[in-house]
């Protein structure tokens, strides 16, 4: 049992061609920066953006497939959705909001007015059945949109940034109920965000997704080891590197030669971690054959420890303790030496 | 924290625009015999007219209604060719003098008219001089604000809210009766509203296409016009009538008409 | 204060220069302006060319009408509409003016009309006769009892002894016509000079003199004229054999 979506698109700027697989039993996150096409993606799975080519499969029941004209209505397919601004109706209590599902599909006023209190009770809300949306925090909010579209008892949960109109203090405490909500969802589930740390904390598997197109798919640990894009290498916060393997080195795009021990043949990925990266004043002496001349163009502080974005022909994030910092009378624009030593970098192929 | 005050290039143009509308209200307030005001208001042939004008203008609010809110729902959510053209035919009443519009009707539904002629060999229905032809002339110049307002909620409501409500199961019916009327409520009723109003205050259109006949096709403007010239302080309290009416219901939708609902 | 004074004095030479007009026969100096006539709906034709005879022979004059139905047309000058001379298609709205202040001198007749029967070109219902007015299927319709041919149409019917409820009651005689041209209505009761102006458009079917009723006209020049000469010589215009002939040829009797 599962989802099966591919999708081809284009709608202004955006080239989407995705396929992804859902299985049961685990929860996915597609992750991505602004503008990725994930909610777009999403949106085509629930059947609300039509999509050129491709196909989405539920439970191996095809919904929609425009080579053969099949298109099952949004109102007839068996998901749940979860809107990242709630879209609870203002003009229903929270109890009609949570009982509208149900009452769309034809059950029984009184009966589905006792299971939405049941829902509410689940979400802790049970005492705001007669309030209006309006009269909710953002954090309510969200946990009556949440049970609002559990109440009917769908075969596939949408949540799109179900987090992300939090602020930061109430995010992780409905993170952590929403967690342990989506764990006790028998159905198919997939969370679209923005965050990595919010798909860190609630997927088993992570599909990052950047232009439309999918750039890595994989557990959280596969994805933050080995970054396969410049944005997840950000958001994990490590220098990513790529080019051509050959006999202990690679060869960069911008002609630049890497000394990476264990870089064998093929196009590579090379993984520095800043903490690996050295800074100096002066051209350095001794055994790192990786050294590149640049210019400190942004320094910033982070707790205890600095970053320091260098620019030059291989530019690289630094990462040095504050007494360090001054030691090199280091300030933006000053010119630096940079310096990693080649069994200091991860390779992988890409 | 320092007060402007309100520049005097502005009060000035303000203040004759007030008064412009003010001053006649009050004339007609003054020359009214209060006295009479009674015996004018129970006059049968007031009540008559009274009692035509708000059974035609309510009635001609409800065609409005009736075809109305789905001629804006398709305006406002389906593209078609023409569609510009089309709004703008069905907006052209409200631009039209009445009495072009009375003609209209006749030639359309009149005895000989496109329509009328075949209506009446065939069913017998005719419209001029009946009651149904006021309500007919009354929805033709007064459809056109229920349609304008209503097509401004719709364009203007959240959509998404629509989207949810397919997401969770709900046919179009069902979004319609459930999520985008009650969503759009406030311009439905400040557009049937108005239709109303206008719809109460009709005159060329509907002596035009459906005669001046009490308790048939007299209605309190046509009334008052007649009673100008017999007994005019009994026009004055007549057109107080009127014009309190409308006011009532301007003051009353106010806010919704500025869009503050 | 002073500015009340000035008012008064100025309403008091138009008032003086008003009533000294009054009711001389046409100047022999040339008259010139502007002089606005309000004249009953039935006399659209006939006072339009008489307007247009009068420009001819007085080169500085403009005539400008407001043709109504008569009730309206006394209403407008009550309320201080600016007229010179007023031609009413009945004497009691003339009275009705006269006894409010509203008029300079004497109003004297100056046409007579007779009623008939409006009804589509080439009758088709084949109306007859005042009571084929009450026939099932015939649409009558007649003016407003406020105006005058309205008036005369319900004393002819009386006299008659026919009974017939109209579908609409007009604002004026041109209203009527327009209708049964239109094809709105079958049969309508206005004057002789209504059916001759309409031509070819519609046809007329006679009343008896017997069942008939006739219309007095009287002219006379309103009180708040501002060019008494001139709406005096265009009276005199109108009463004159010229303008007696003229009417005539519109359908209208002579005033006595």
């Amino acid at each position: 049992m599962s989802l099966d979506a591919s999708i081809r698109l284009t709608l202004g700027p955006l080239d989407l061609d995705m396929s992804i697989t859902v299985d049961q039993g685990e929860v996915v996150a597609l992750l991505g920066p602004n503008g990725s096409g994930k909610t777009t993606l999403l949106r085509a799975i629930a059947g609300l953006a039509p999509f050129s080519s491709g196909q989405v499969r539920l439970d191996g029941k095809v919904l929609e497939d425009p080579a053969t004209h099949v298109y099952v209505p949004t109102e007839r397919r068996p998901i749940g959705f979860v809107f990242q601004d709630y879209l609870l109706f203002p003009h229903l209590t929270v109890q009609e909001n949570v009982a509208f599902g149900l009452r769309s599909r034809g059950v029984a006023r009184q009966v589905a007015a006792e299971r939405a209190t049941r829902w509410l009770d689940r979400v802790g809300l049970k005492d705001y059945a007669r309030a209006r949306p309006a009269e909710l925090s953002g954090g309510q909010r969200q946990r009556v949109a949440l049970a609002r579209a559990l109440a009917p008892d769908p075969r596939l949960l949408l949540l799109d940034e179900p987090l992300a109109a939090l602020d930061a203090t109430t995010r992780a405490d409905v993170r952590r109920d929403l967690k342990r909500h989506l764990e006790s969802f028998e159905g198919i589930r997939l969370v679209v965000t923005h965050d990595p740390l919010e798909a860190v904390a609630l997927a088993d598997r992570l599909i990052v997704m950047e232009n439309g197109h999918l750039v890595q798919t994989g557990t959280a640990a596969e994805v933050t080891e080995h970054p396969r894009s410049q944005y997840v290498a950000d958001l994990v916060g490590v220098n990513l590197l790529r080019g051509e393997a050959g006999n202990g080195s690679v060869k960069l795009a911008s002609g630049q030669v890497v000394a990476a021990a264990g870089a064998e043949l093929g196009e590579v990925f090379v993984v520095v971690h800043p903490r690996a990266v050295a800074v100096h004043r002066t051209h350095p002496e001794g055994s790192p054959r990786n050294v590149w001349s640049g210019r400190a163009s942004s320094i910033e502080l982070m707790g205890n420890r600095v970053r320091v974005r260098i620019d030059g022909a291989v530019p690289l994030v630094a990462e040095v303790t504050p007494a360090a910092l001054r030691e090199l009378n280091l300030v933006e624009g000053s010119e630096v030496w940079l310096s990693f030593k080649a069994t200091d970098v991860g390779v992988y192929p890409a | 924290m320092r007060r402007e005050g309100v520049p005097i290039i502005v009060v000035l143009p303000a203040a004759i625009g007030a008064a412009f509308f003010i001053v006649p209200l009050v004339g007609l307030i003054v020359r009214s015999p209060w006295g009479d005001a009674l015996s004018a208001l129970s006059a049968p042939e007031t009540l008559e007219a009274l009692k035509l004008s708000l059974i035609a203008s309510l009635s001609a609010t409800a065609v409005a209604l009736v075809l109305g809110v789905p001629l804006a729902w398709v305006y406002a959510r389906v593209a078609f060719p023409g569609r510009d053209l089309l709004r703008a035919l069905t907006t052209l009443p409200m631009v039209l003098p009445p009495v072009v519009g009375g003609i209209a009707l006749f030639l359309a539904f009149g005895r000989s008219g496109l329509l009328g002629a075949w209506l009446d060999n065939t069913f017998g229905i005719t419209f001029p001089f009946t009651t149904a032809g006021v309500v007919m002339a009354e929805a033709f110049v007064a459809m056109p604000f229920l349609i304008l307002t209503v097509e401004a909620g719709l364009r203007s409501m959240d959509r998404r809210y629509e989207e949810a409500a397919r997401a969770l199961g709900a046919n179009r019916w069902r979004v319609f009766m459930r999520v985008t009327l009650p969503l759009i409520g406030p311009s439905l009723f400040a557009g049937a509203v108005l239709c109303w109003a206008r719809a109460l205050g009709e005159f060329g259109a509907t002596i035009t296409f459906a005669g001046n006949f009490p308790g048939v096709t007299q209605t309190m403007p046509l009334a008052v016009y007649l009673l100008l010239e017999t007994n005019q302080e009994a026009s004055f309290i007549l057109s107080l009538v009127l014009l309190l009416v409308s006011l009532v219901v301007l003051v009353g939708l106010k806010d919704r008409w500025l869009g503050n609902a | 204060m002073r500015n009340r004074v000035v008012f008064a004095f100025a309403a008091f030479l138009l008032t003086a220069c008003g009533s000294s007009a009054g009711n001389a026969p046409a100047s022999a100096t040339p008259v010139s302006g502007t002089v606005s006539v309000f004249a009953a709906a039935s006399l659209t034709a006939t006072f339009n060319a008489l307007g247009t005879d009068f420009q001819r022979g007085n080169s500085g004059v403009t005539t400008k009408f407001n043709f109504a139905g008569t009730p309206t047309l006394v209403t407008q000058i009550e309320q201080g509409a600016p007229a010179d001379v007023f031609a009413s298609a009945d004497t009691a709205n003339m009275d009705k003016l006269k006894g409010d202040g509203f008029t300079a001198g004497t109003p004297q007749v100056f046409a007579r009309n007779k009623l008939e029967i409006v009804v589509a070109p080439g009758n088709p219902k084949g109306i007859t006769r005042l009571a084929d007015l009450a026939k099932p299927g015939v649409i009558y319709i007649t003016e407003a009892p406020t105006v005058p041919a309205g008036k005369y149409a319900l004393q002819a019917l009386k006299m008659a002894g026919v009974t017939v409820t109209p579908k609409s009651l007009e604002t004026d005689v041109k209203s009527v016509v327009g209708k049964i041209e239109l094809g709105e209505a079958d049969a309508g009761i206005v004057y002789t000079t209504d059916i001759r102006a309409a031509g070819s458009k519609v046809t007329g079917v006679s009343i008896p003199d017997a069942d008939n009723v006739i219309a007095t006209y009287p002219i006379v020049a309103v009180k708040a004229t501002t060019n008494s000469p001139a709406a005096n010589a265009f009276i005199a215009y109108v009463l004159s054999a010229a303008g007696q002939a003229k009417l005539q040829s519109f359908g209208f009797l002579s005033a006595s």
